[in-house]
Parts: C-alpha cells; sequence; structure tokens
C-alpha cells in the first residue's frame, strides 16, 4: 500500500491515460504456453484475430512472436491455427522457467 | 472488406494485463468490432465482466477513449456522449467523424438495460450498441438472464432434482431491436472473424443506431475447455442455435449453414447443459430442438417475405 | 440591460437555462418540473439556444446521459422533481466522483408513497449525500440567481461537482413573482462563454478511461477528494456571491441572518417558508418579542461554523424541517445543526418541527405556535410534528 500515490496526487475524478494495463503482467496465470514454429507460418494472422489478450505480436502484417508477458495460454491461438498437418502454434506446458518474458 | 492484414495495421483498442478469464471471448468481441472501424472510436461499457476486467484502476487496457458510468444505462450514458459530440461538431469544435459503440453484457441489454437502450435507438443518436452475450450474468456469478437458453444451468435457476435448469425460452432481443426499425441490426458470433467485422464495417458506414448481438461463449459460466471459444460459437451457428443474420432497414439477411447440425452436437460439450443428457431428460433436449427449429423457420420466412 | 418581469419559479429557470445556454441538457418531465423542460424543449425548437436537448425516457437515463455528455466536456444541465429525482440517487454520486459540474433545477416535492405532487423537501433531502452542491431558493428571483452562479461554482477547479439549485414544488414554482432578469450578455459574461473540462473523454489525442473499478486499495482515495472538493466549494460560493452582488446587486450567502443580531428567540427555515417566517418574525418583534431567523441557502456544503457563531447568542432555538430522517431524531437540518453545535461553548437549546409534508399548507398562525412553544422550550419534545391531525 505503501507505494501507492495518496488522493492528493491522484489526478482529478476517477480517471487515468488509455492503455496502461499493459504495465500489468498476466503471463504467470499460464499452465500452457503457446510455443510458435516460424518455419511452418503462413502469416494467415488467424491467431492474431483470435487471441483474447492481444498477445500475438504483429509487425509489417506479419506475425513475429507471442507476447509472453500477457499471454494467458488459453490455447485458442493455437486451436485456429490453419496449419496443416503440424500447425504453427503448438501449446507446451509451462515449464519453470521465467513466464513473463518475450 | 478490410483483409487481415489490413486490420494488423489498425490500432489495438485492447492492450493485454486485463484480467478477463484466459479464453474469454468478450475481449474478442470488442477487438473484432472495434477494429473494423477506420475512424476514431469512442467506447460505453455497461458494468460487468467486460468492464470490471479490463479496468481496474490504475491499469485500463483500453487504447480508445472509454466511459463506464453503471449498469444498466450504456445506451443513455452514449446518447450524452453523443450529444455532446454533435453539439462540439455544430460549433466547429470538432471536426474528425467518430464511431460511437457502447457494450453491454446480456444482463446490461436484455434484462436491466433495455429500457435504457430502447430510448437510445429510438431516439436515432449515432451509435453502434453492441451486446457481448454470453448468456448470464457472469460477473456476478452465474445468473440467469433473459438471454439463458432454456435447460441451461445458472445459480439462480439451478439444475436440481426436480428442476432442470432454466424453464423458459429466452427472449429475442433481436427482433425487439428489429422492431424498433433502426437502420441496421446483427447478430453474429465471435468465431467467425470476417463475418464480425463485415458487419461493424457495414454499421459504420450507417448513420443512426445500429444494433449487433454476439453470442460469446463463456468458459466459466458454460463450462468448456478455454481454447474452444471460437469453435463453440461456431456449434451455435451450425446447429441455428443461434442464427447469424442481419437486417438492413427491414431486409433479412440470413448466413445459412452448409448443414443444419442437431441441437445436441452445441449441447453436449457443454457443463451448463450436463444434466440435459441425464436418462429422462430427452423430452427437454427434444423440446430445445423444436424450438430451435420453429424459430429458425421464423426467421428463414422473414427473409423470404422481405 | 436588466428588466423587471412576472415570472413562475419554472419560468425563472427556464429563462435562467436559455440564457446559460448549456450545450447539453437531458431531461424528462414530472410535475411540478414538467414546465422548466417544456419551455426549454421550445426555446431549443425556436432556436434561441444552441443546445443539444436529449428528451430521455427516464430520469435515470436523463442523468445516465448528463454524466455521458459532462464527461465528454460540455456543459451540462437537467431539471427534476421527487420520483425523478429518486430514479437518479444511483447516478448522483458517479457524477460527483468522476467530478462532473453538471447543475440541475430541483423542483422539491414529497416524494411516494402515498403519491404526492406538492411540495416537501425529502426528495432533496434524500440526496443530501450524493456529493452534490445544493442550494435552496426563498423565492423565484433567488433561484434564477442561484441557477446562474451554480454554473460558476460548479466549474470552479476548486469545485468541479455537480450543483443542484432547488424550488420549492408549486409554492415557487408555479407562482407569478417580480424579478429581475439579467441582459444575455452579462449571464454569458459571468458564466463564460464555454465549460473549461479537463480529462475530455471526446480528447482523442489524448485518450483516457473514465469511471474504473477501484478495490480496496484506490476507492477511499477518489472519494475523500470530494469531501475536500465541498469543502472548499464555501469559498468559491462566497467568491461568485461577491462578484453577483458588485456586479448585479443583489447579495447571497450560504446563510442568511434575518433580525439575528439580538434576537433571543429563533428560527432555522429553508427555501419559501423563509418569507413567510419573516412576517411573523415582524409582528413578533413589534410586540416587543426579541425573533429571529437563519434561513440556510446552502445545505451542501453544510454551513456549521456560520450557523453557530449565528446562532451562539440565542437563548431558544426551533429548527423546521420539511422532511424527516425517520430516526426518531428529528429531521436532516434538525439533526446536522445539532451536530454541528456539539463542541459550542455558547449554544441554545434547540428543538426540532417537522412540518408541510405532502404541501400541508404553513401559515401565520402555525409559526407563531412554534415562537410561542420557545418560551418553555425545555418542556417540549426533542421532535414535534406541527400541523398534523392526530
Ligand atoms: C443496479 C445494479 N444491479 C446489480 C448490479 C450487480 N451486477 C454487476 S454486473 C452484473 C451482471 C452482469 O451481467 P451481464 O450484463 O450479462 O455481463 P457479464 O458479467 O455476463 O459480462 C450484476 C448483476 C449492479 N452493478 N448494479
Ligand atoms: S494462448 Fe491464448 S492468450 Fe496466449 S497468445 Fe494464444 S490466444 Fe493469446
Ligand atoms: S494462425 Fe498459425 S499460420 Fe496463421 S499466423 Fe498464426 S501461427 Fe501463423
Ligand atoms: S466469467 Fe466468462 S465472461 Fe467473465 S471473464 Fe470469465 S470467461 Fe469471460
Ligand atoms: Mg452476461
Amino acid at each position: 500500500m505503501s507505494e501507492k500515490p495518496g488522493w492528493k496526487s491522484l489526478p482529478e475524478g476517477d480517471v487515468v491515460k488509455a492503455g496502461t494495463a499493459a504495465e500489468f503482467k498476466t503471463g504467470d496465470w499460464r499452465s500452457e504456453r503457446p510455443v510458435w514454429f516460424p518455419e511452418r507460418c503462413i502469416h494467415c494472422l488467424f491467431c492474431w484475430i483470435s487471441c483474447p489478450d492481444s498477445s500475438i505480436i504483429v509487425k509489417d502484417q506479419k506475425m513475429t512472436g507471442i507476447d509472453y508477458d500477457h499471454c494467458k495460454g488459453c490455447g485458442i491461438c493455437a486451436k485456429e491455427c490453419p496449419v496443416k498437418p503440424q500447425k504453427a502454434l503448438e501449446m507446451k506446458p509451462e515449464r519453470g522457467e521465467e513466464t513473463c518474458q518475450k | 472488406m478490410a483483409s487481415l492484414k489490413e486490420l494488423s495495421t489498425r490500432k489495438d483498442p485492447l492492450t493485454g494485463g486485463h484480467r478477463m478469464c484466459p479464453g474469454c471471448g468478450a475481449p474478442i468481441v470488442v477487438r473484432q468490432i472495434l477494429m473494423a472501424s477506420k475512424d476514431p472510436v469512442v467506447v460505453v461499457s455497461a458494468t460487468g465482466c467486460l468492464e470490471v476486467s479490463t479496468t481496474i484502476f490504475p491499469y485500463s487496457a483500453w487504447t480508445v477513449p472509454f466511459l463506464h458510468n453503471a449498469f444498466e444505462n450504456a445506451g443513455a450514458t452514449m446518447s450524452g456522449v453523443e450529444a455532446a459530440y454533435q453539439n462540439l461538431k455544430k460549433k466547429g469544435k470538432m471536426t474528425e467523424h467518430v464511431n460511437f459503440v457502447a457494450f453491454g453484457g446480456d444482463g446490461g441489454t436484455y434484462d436491466i438495460g433495455l429500457q435504457s437502450l430502447s430510448g437510445a435507438m429510438e431516439r436515432g443518436h449515432d451509435m453502434l450498441y453492441v451486446c457481448y452475450n454470453n448468456e448470464a450474468y457472469m460477473n456476478t456469478g452465474v445468473q440467469r438472464s433473459g438471454a439463458t437458453p432454456m435447460g441451461a444451468n445458472t445459480t439462480t435457476e439451478p439444475a436440481g432434482k426436480v428442476l432442470q435448469g432454466k424453464r423458459e425460452w429466452r427472449k429475442d432481443l433481436t427482433e425487439i431491436m428489429v422492431a424498433h426499425s433502426i437502420p441496421y441490426v446483427a447478430q453474429g458470433i465471435i468465431g467467425n472473424w470476417s463475418d464480425l467485422t463485415r458487419k461493424a464495417e457495414k454499421a459504420f458506414s450507417i448513420r443512426g443506431p445500429k444494433f449487433i448481438n454476439v453470442l460469446q461463449p463463456c468458459r466459466l459460466g458454460w463450462g468448456y475447455k478455454p481454447d474452444s471459444t471460437l469453435e463453440l460459437a461456431r456449434r451455435a451457428y451450425e446447429t441455428c442455435v443461434w442464427p447469424v443474420y442481419e437486417v438492413e432497414n427491414g431486409v433479412y439477411k440470413i448466413s445459412k449453414p452448409k448443414e443444419k447440425k442437431p441441437v445436441v452436437e452445441y449441447l453436449k460439450g457443454q457443463d451448463r447443459f450436463r444434466h440435459l443428457f441425464k436418462p429422462g431428460n430427452e423430452k427437454l433436449i427434444a423440446d430445445i430442438q423444436a424450438e430451435v427449429d420453429r424459430r429458425w423457420n421464423l426467421l428463414l420466412a422473414k427473409e423470404a417475405t422481405k | 440591460m436588466s428588466k423587471i418581469v412576472a415570472k413562475t419559479g419554472n419560468e425563472a429557470m427556464a429563462e435562467a437555462m436559455r440564457q446559460i445556454n448549456p450545450d447539453v441538457v437531458a431531461a424528462y418531465p414530472i410535475t411540478p418540473a414538467t414546465e422548466i423542460v417544456m419551455i426549454f424543449a421550445k426555446y431549443v425548437a425556436d432556436g434561441l439556444v444552441d443546445t443539444n436537448f436529449v428528451a430521455v425516457e427516464s430520469e435515470h437515463s436523463a442523468m445516465s446521459a448528463c454524466v455521458g455528455a459532462s464527461a465528454a466536456g460540455v456543459r451540462v444541465m437537467t431539471g427534476t422533481s421527487s420520483q425523478g429525482l429518486c430514479l437518479m440517487y444511483e447516478i448522483l454520486p458517479i457524477a460527483a466522483a468522476l467530478r462532473l459540474p453538471i447543475v440541475m433545477c430541483d423542483v422539491n416535492r414529497a416524494i411516494s408513497g402515498p403519491i404526492n405532487i406538492h411540495c416537501d423537501h425529502s426528495d432533496t433531502m434524500a440526496a443530501r449525500d450524493f456529493g452534490w452542491l445544493q442550494i435552496f431558493s426563498e423565492n423565484s428571483q433567488e433561484a434564477y440567481d442561484s441557477l446562474i452562479q451554480a454554473i460558476r461554482i460548479a466549474e470552479d477547479p476548486r469545485v468541479h461537482l455537480p450543483t443542484m439549485v432547488t424550488t420549492d414544488g408549486f409554492i415557487i414554482s408555479h407562482c407569478l413573482d417580480k424579478i429581475e432578469i439579467l441582459d444575455d450578455k452579462d449571464v454569458t459574461a459571468f458564466i463564460g462563454q464555454d465549460r473549461k473540462a479537463n480529462n475530455r473523454l471526446l480528447d482523442l489525442k489524448n485518450p483516457t478511461s473514465v469511471g474504473l473499478l477501484d478495490l480496496q486499495d484506490y476507492y477511499f482515495e477518489h472519494r475523500v477528494p470530494v469531501a475536500q472538493a465541498m469543502k472548499d466549494s464555501k469559498k468559491v460560493i462566497l467568491e461568485v456571491a461577491d462578484e453577483f452582488a458588485k456586479k448585479f446587486g443583489r447579495k447571497y450567502g450560504l446563510i442568511e441572518e434575518y433580525k439575528l443580531a439580538d434576537a433571543e428567540v429563533a428560527i432555522v427555515a429553508l427555501g419559501s417558508t423563509c418569507g413567510t417566517a419573516k412576517v411573523v418574525i415582524d409582528e413578533l418583534r413589534a410586540k416587543g418579542v426579541k425573533a429571529g431567523m437563519l434561513k440556510i441557502r446552502v445545505f451542501r456544503p453544510f454551513p456549521a461554523e456560520e450557523i453557530v457563531k449565528a446562532l451562539s447568542n440565542v437563548k431558544a432555538l426551533a429548527v423546521l424541517d420539511r422532511s424527516d430522517t425517520w430516526s426518531a431524531q428529528g429531521g436532516q437540518v434538525f439533526t446536522e445543526i445539532r451536530s454541528a453545535f456539539y463542541e459550542a461553548a455558547k449554544k441554545p437549546k434547540i428543538t426540532n418541527f417537522i412540518y408541510g409534508l405532502g404541501g400541508r399548507e404553513i401559515d401565520l398562525p402555525q409559526l407563531h405556535t412554534v415562537f410561542e412553544s420557545l418560551k418553555n422550550i425545555d418542556k417540549q419534545p426533542v421532535v414535534q410534528y406541527l400541523g398534523v391531525r392526530e
């Protein structure tokens, strides 16, 4: 509690700047993580449009990776990935390694 | 219609770091609807899972202007925002076009917020109202709503020794909105992004009140594995449990599944319907099938008559 | 140029609204406030104002739309009464917590049940704890003047709180009164052409989120600033009143003292009753009774220090409440005044009369009875109901 601002230093009203939740990490919610295999990826972006946590990173209209700081490991992206026979996204057990990293 | 590649260049309305359950469909509704807008958007949300989980002070997942007022008044609140905008525009103090989008859960839309929504639509405000419909009051722990389907287990109409979950058919809010004679009404699912973003694009191209009712599977309240959120929505479409259609200026256009599947295909994967598969409840499933068929045929007839 | 005209309280408030020319008005009809909305709607229809008028489908939606519009950054007004105000209760504290300077014309009317359309203060008093400033009016002129001042007060950065200006249903709202209407230009100059909003929802370049969920760690920090702003608003109310007096000649305070300087017996009242009471006090004074009155103009913020100071030399005091808390401890005004006197070294004996519920007339003989009772205040119960049949 002590490091949180007191009422005198909060902005007036119940207001915050847009998008501050990006600072809040939800990556440690995962029990499974999506692992991306770039060589199989056809950059259809189905994973990107389906992710509830805005955790598929797209640059220049191409899939470039997963935001493990926020990805909750729901598995929707892997399920929606259309590549056959082996998907370009596979769910793997979350191991002991650092959970919040790119 | 914008391709996924093109959509990916637009601003994501949400950041990660919100507290919706893993696999929740609600943020998918928000992303697929709002990214269809080429113009700036301003959002109002009713109280409910979406609002509560995306805006826990001081963390907001919204990258676009966002206002939450209360549970039953998203329609009225947006009426005020839009009126203010029209005033600023009239006076030349704002020039850019803005798309105003109100989100409400089924509770905040079908039930407690119906009057506020109806008023806003009737008054002709230039806004899109989106019901993210998970068919119960999820935020308060899966209570029944007017959108909950017959037979579903909820905490206020639970399946027990003598009762088998919800005893009433859900109300048809989309048709209630059609009866408002507004320019655009649609029903969609999150399992078909191209259809949903196309509907949102259509809505944004029309001035006046618009309404889209989006079926949003809730892994917690419906009881299924979180990776199946979109698949389950598609099954609702394929079984005609949740018809996907639009009504533009009174003209119906229905997306028909290639093959109409039996409702059990949809019911079976969900915990909220599990009790229906107990011996003795066969009649209930048959009733549900009959009602789904009846409503589907009614809808087809509406399309046929124009 | 200002002009003297005959107007009812509702007409006076509607006229002030025309001159204020708010950007958005969202309102719903209810007796006795309906006329304000109707007259204003006609102004809109005739192009006399630039307002976007939202004719909502309920008062709940009226206040909800006001919150939306005010959060968007524009100047917003509404008007209501009784059941309408009750329907707004859920949203009133949200407007305060979001620090939105919405200004409301509130016509005091009894709350159901039984349903009744006439004046008492129960609707407004039940809204006293929602973080709204509350200004009562003795007559149409005060209502008109206060409504104009309310815009300045509510929009002052030291305040940024919603404000309601009240009249008494029918007694003021529907009675013709001679009032001075200011020049349109003077009103505009006084209130400023536009509201200067911070944190506008419609600021597309600097997007914000407004109305977030607070858990245990922030809610308190978002409520205390409302208390602070309420406290700070006293100074602002007086500054605005001073400027108004300098420009337009009529002087207002948080309270008004009537023949209190040497008073031994006194009453406290709000609203239209104060006019009647002044007649009684003059009659008593003519008979040599040192009678006086304290009128509360501003009930929120509550002018506790000012009241204590003004009444400390009085020996016996009757507080008149036109509403009840149903606590068996008296009405809202009484309980707050009694509490204000707790620490005072010098204080009067205080008794409470609850009167005029549902528009029951308060006449000169009744007020004489009240003063009469102060002669033996020790024998009075804490609270009694005045003018009710047993
Ligand atoms: C006036 C009022 N009544 C009740 C509540 C409690 N409440 C908050 S959210 C909610 C249910 C929301 O259900 P829905 O609109 O379907 O949204 P969901 O949580 O399912 O996304 C309820 C009952 C409230 N906040 N306000
Ligand atoms: S697992 Fe879920 S949260 Fe993680 S990237 Fe895939 S869809 Fe997004
Ligand atoms: S869904 Fe699969 S193929 Fe398509 S972009 Fe994502 S990882 Fe690549
Ligand atoms: S309870 Fe359902 S709607 Fe709410 S966040 Fe969880 S999955 Fe989403
Ligand atoms: Mg719901």
